[in-house]
């Protein structure tokens, strides 16, 4: 049954503002990063402040249209519009232009079109259409096989081209698969294993071990609120371990305090299990299990950073990490980037006042390094407003998301969510050194035809659908 | 109601998260940290360095001893280098490649991010094709400065070289950078900071290829370049030229003031070098070589060579004898061919005896001057030898001898006259008289005296009493005055009066026959001079001759010593003869005498 309702009544307002201030803060941003006193009017067309310009109205244009189509045809055509996404994604491997090594580009006369950037809406819609599919058992392997297909295969390919960046967007989608039943411990793992991926890299193997002893304790002392077997479960590790540091220095053993720990924790490990098991508690099973699959991950770690990433991706890695100080060669990006941010002070240099990014100490200036320009020129209040307005965008499209009735509507609204979230933690994570170097745009934000079209896309086909929710009967 | 609708808090709580993170990270490097701002400043500022024109320098008359071409370093600034065609480079330089190489690396050493000289003053043709095709070598450019150039090439020592500023001049003085140059000797480096003018600045914004992109806070911050100020010498070219001319074949100096002001007219040390020299590229070359030339012609004997003034000293015994009152200009004592007296002699040459005053000083009589010296240290005025030796010494320190003069050259000696101490030292204080120091009767044994002072006696003489620091500067451009300390009148303890036999007893000397230092004679002019032979225990005697005319309002005051040439009218008479009649007529009436010292061989000796 549909009920017949004024779209422009229903349509969320707001997230359409935010939308249109970002997009003209965009603009604004890209001409102060190229600025170029022989083309002083933001209009001059052969400037790429004049071309985006026409970019967002063609967006505007592309976002009213999404308003003219039926509701139901985004996820009547979800499997269609994603079959073309993947045969596109096939047909730039083969057609597309190489840029800078990468086969990601379709050149059409003078215009270059990304076909991965359209990729992530057709994703979004097909996996919304997946996991909305009646009786769906999510849990199940049929199911997991199916939505891991569904994420991995465009991923792939962007991959080959290769573009790594953009492929690894499409892990954000497991927020989504998370938000609609997958097991919390996927999450859990991947925040675990990320960090601990850096951890390894970054301090000695003894003192993440601790901190994983420690954690492990900690958690089973909030789970059990059992203070007294939190304590002796401390004192069977402490003894052992105490007994053989004694030992080692008294030059009787020579053994390091990295094997001496892990010794003690072997030592304990029985008792834990029997207290577990005549106690019945699953939840130290599980505690173990992360704890001692922590330090085997620690481990693996070494020998995964050393033996297979590239040789550039460890230099990213460690440039990130701090480990190396390179200011002219890999980490000169970052670095820059930083400078120009951070000579921004408070209240920044004013408007076209930025020499960092103006004169071409940031590379990627208006693209990828957008931020760099809103961080010098704006200062702390410019990227706090930035940052700010992305945090506002998304906790607003949560909840557009959630009010929608039809789980289609709510599981495409996490798929925006989800997107733009990646693009903007992992693009302001690297313009600011909290990330490696991954050149993904900054929705919105970044100079570019392609990004600024597929985001737009993306988010009013959520707002079209938001606008008729009430058409729906659940 | 979905069973995972919980969820959305999780999802909601990363972003929120995630944004913190963020919000605290930048407040970190943007508010926080301030090391940001200082880097983006360096990052896109591009500073020029605007070198003035040194000040140029010119001599009494006018005319220009010292004055500036252009020339043009290429700079380099390592850190802005990228890959160039070195093939054209090397080419263009007329360099080897692992030249290039390096001095990059050199630079480098020094900073990445701050220019230093790559290549030294290239030539303008070269600076034309380099200037062209720079566009093509980022990290490079032109910097223009300024050479010294010497139009007659004269005054070495006196005017001093400029050279590159070493390490402890930047550290002392925070004006000078790497590369810049400084005045190392004589007036550039007496008057280095009136002379190299204020450097200047501009700022550029620079984007990532140094390319220009505009001024930086719109030239506010830019300083104009002052020019040095222009500072005119007391020297007299044509003067210090003819010196340097009549000392080619001996080792030694000329020093000429103008008694009336102290300024110093010539100021010739031998062997000297030609200061274009130490210009250009030729001077590292140059420099070692004139380093290790045995005759070591660095050495400025004119200020730093201490030579025992001989003869030339009873002008001043004679004046303090005068003052004290132990003889007067008629006293006579006879010479027996010597001085002859408690055992010891000290031998004098054929003249008549007994002599007065004035002629012993006209005759430079030895022995005269030994009771004269015995008059002094055993005036009964005084308790001990000690205290009469140390008022005698009083006496000559006000003639500016034993001490620094405080001219205007930063290498001048004080010389030495001894003190009480210094006897007390050798032989055991009240163990020591008249005897044991009579050499000072005849300017000999202990005393150290440079040229200068001794031209400095010599206008003392001339002035009947006073005399006023010698320097080599008399205006600075833009100054009002000299420094007040050549303006200050210095007053010896003797009356001018007595001076008045002194000056009759050098007239006699040179003018009178029988005199000792008739090759100085001038005709029309009267010279008053006195010869001395410093006796060096190393070789033949030192020729020592001081001189002043005219004797009535004298004009010149002149000190000559050429080392090892013997008797004082040998070689120094004639020199301040000539100097003299060139200063006062500049014509020589006496060609044969120039002749002679031109040619430089003794006529027993030919």
């Amino acid at each position: 049954m549909r009920r017949s309702i004024n779209i422009l009544n229903n349509t969320d307002w707001v997230a359409a503002g935010i939308y249109l201030v970002m997009v003209i803060l965009g603009w604004i941003n890209i001409y102060a990063a190229v600025f170029d006193e022989q083309h002083e009017s933001i209009l001059d067309l052969s400037q790429r402040y004049g071309k985006q310009l026409i970019w967002i109205i063609a967006a505007i244009v592309l976002a009213i249209t999404i308003f003219l189509i039926d509701t139901k045809f985004y996820s009547f055509f979800a499997y269609i519009i994603y079959a073309i996404a993947i045969l596109l994604l096939i047909g730039v491997l083969t057609l597309g232009e190489e840029i800078h090594g990468a086969r990601s580009w379709f050149r059409i006369g003078s215009f270059h079109l990304q076909p991965a950037e359209f990729a992530k809406i057709a994703t979004s819609l097909a996996l919304a259409k997946y996991l909305s599919s009646y009786n769906l058992k999510i849990k199940s392997f049929h199911a997991i096989a199916w939505i891991l297909a569904i994420i991995l295969l465009p991923a792939l390919l962007i991959a080959i081209q290769p573009d790594l960046g953009s492929a690894l967007v499409f892990f954000t989608f497991i927020l989504v698969a998370y938000r609609e039943g997958f097991s919390d411990a996927i999450l859990v793992l991947g925040v675990i294993l990320a960090v601990l991926f850096f951890l390894a890299l970054l301090l000695d193997k003894f003192i993440i071990f601790m901190i994983i002893l420690g954690l492990a304790l900690l958690v089973y002392w909030i789970l059990s609120r059992n203070l007294r077997s939190t304590f002796i479960a401390g004192i069977l590790v402490a003894v052992p371990a105490g007994i053989l540091y004694l030992l080692s220095r008294m030059d009787l053993i020579t053994m390091n305090r990295y094997y001496i720990i892990l010794l003690a924790v072997a030592v304990a490990l029985p008792f834990y299990l029997t207290y577990a098991y005549r106690k019945r508690i699953r939840n130290i099973y599980l505690i173990l299990l992360l704890a001692v699959g922590s330090s085997a991950f620690t481990f693996s770690v070494d020998y995964v950073f050393h033996s297979v990433l590239k040789e550039h991706q460890q230099h990213r890695v460690n440039i990130m990490l701090g480990l190396e100080s390179d200011p002219l060669g890999l980490g000169y990006n970052v670095n820059q980037s930083k400078i120009a941010i951070g000579s921004g002070g408070f209240t920044g240099k004013g408007f076209l006042q930025g020499t960092q990014t103006k004169f071409d100490f940031v590379p990627e200036q208006s693209t990828d390094f957008i931020f760099c320009t809103v961080g010098e020129e704006w200062g702390f209040v410019g990227t706090a407003l930035v940052i700010g307005l992305f945090i506002f965008l998304l906790i607003r499209l949560i909840k557009i998301a959630e009010r929608q009735r039809s789980d289609f509507s709510r599981i495409y609204g996490y798929g925006v969510v989800s997107v733009l979230f990646f693009h903007f933690a992992v693009n302001i994570g690297m313009t600011i050194g909290l990330l490696p170097v991954i050149g993904i745009p900054l929705p919105f934000f970044s100079y570019g035809g392609s990004s600024l079209w597929a985001f737009t896309i993306l988010l009013f086909i959520l707002l079209r659908l938001d606008a008729t929710r009430m058409e729906l009967l659940k | 109601m979905n069973p995972y609708a919980g969820r959305k808090y999780v999802i909601g709580g990363i972003i929120i998260l995630t944004g913190i993170i963020f919000l605290i990270r930048l407040f970190f490097i943007q508010v926080v940290e301030s090391s940001y701002k200082s880097t983006a400043e360096r990052n896109a500022r591009h500073i020029e360095i605007q070198y003035p024109a040194r000040g140029l320098i010119y001599d009494r008359n006018g005319e220009i001893l010292v004055y500036n071409e252009a020339a043009y370093d290429l700079m380099v600034t390592p850190g802005q280098l990228q890959a160039f065609d070195t093939v054209d480079f090397c080419r263009i330089l007329e360099i080897p490649k692992n030249e290039v190489i390096r001095r990059i690396r050199t630079a480098s050493d020094y900073s990445v991010f701050k220019p230093s000289i790559f290549l030294r003053q290239i030539s303008s043709v070269t600076y034309a094709v380099m200037q062209e095709k720079l566009y093509k070598f980022p990290g490079f450019f032109v910097q223009p400065r300024t050479l010294r150039k010497y139009p007659r090439d004269i005054a070495a020592h006196a005017l001093g070289f400029v050279g590159e500023v070493s390490e402890e001049d930047i550290e002392e003085n925070e004006y000078y950078q790497m590369g810049d140059y400084i005045g190392v000797t004589g007036i550039e480096l007496a008057y280095e900071e009136v002379l190299r003018g204020v450097k200047g600045r501009k700022i550029f914004l620079v984007d990532v290829h140094n390319r220009v992109k505009g001024s930086y806070q719109g030239g506010r911050a830019d300083r104009k370049a002052e020019v040095g100020e222009n500072v005119v010498s007391t020297l007299d070219a044509g003067l210090q030229e003819y010196g340097e001319k009549l000392m080619t074949k001996f080792r030694g100096s000329i020093v000429a003031l103008e008694p009336s002001t102290g300024e110093v007219l010539a100021l010739v040390t031998s062997p000297a070098y030609k200061p274009s020299l130490l210009v250009g590229r030729i001077r590292s070359e140059n420099f070692l070589y004139l380093s290790q030339d045995t005759l070591k012609p660095w050495f400025n004997r004119a200020l730093m060579a201490f030579y025992a003034p001989g003869s030339t000293f009873k002008t001043v015994n004679g004046a303090i004898a005068l003052q004290e009152g132990v003889i007067t200009t008629a006293s006579e004592y006879y010479c027996d061919l010597g001085f002859h007296m408690g055992g010891y002699s000290v031998a004098c040459h054929m003249h008549p005896s007994p002599l007065d005053f004035r002629g012993a000083v006209q005759h430079s009589c030895n022995a005269y001057f030994n009771y004269v010296y015995r008059a002094i240290l055993t005036d009964p005025e005084f308790e001990s030898t000690a205290e009469a030796y140390m008022n005698w010494r009083d006496h000559v320190m006000s003639f500016g001898f034993g001490d620094y003069l405080h001219s205007d050259f930063e290498n001048e000696l004080p010389g030495f006259v001894p003190d009480d101490q210094y006897y007390n030292n050798i032989y055991g204080e009240g163990h020591w008289n008249f005897f044991t120091v009579r050499s000072l009767s005849i300017g000999q044994g202990e005393l150290g005296i440079t040229p200068l002072q001794m031209a400095n006696l010599a206008g003392i003489i001339a002035n009947r009493g006073f005399y006023y620091t010698p320097h080599i500067i008399k205006e600075v451009e833009g100054q009002d005055r000299i420094d007040e300390r050549f303006l200050e009148k210095h007053n010896t303890r003797i009356d001018s009066i007595h001076f008045a036999a002194v000056a009759d007893g050098m007239e006699g000397a040179v003018n009178r026959s029988g005199g000792t230092a008739w090759r100085a004679r001038i005709a029309d002019i009267i010279v008053c001079g006195k010869t001395g032979t410093a006796e060096n225990p190393h070789g033949e005697d030192h020729s020592v001759f001081i001189a002043f005319a005219p004797k009535d309002n004298p004009q010149i005051a002149i000190s000559v010593c050429v080392e090892n040439g013997g008797f004082g009218n040998i070689w120094a008479a004639p020199i301040a003869g000539l100097m003299a009649e060139k200063y006062l007529r500049d014509t020589i009436t006496r060609p044969y005498m120039e002749e002679y010292v031109l040619r430089g061989v003794r006529l027993d000796q030919q």
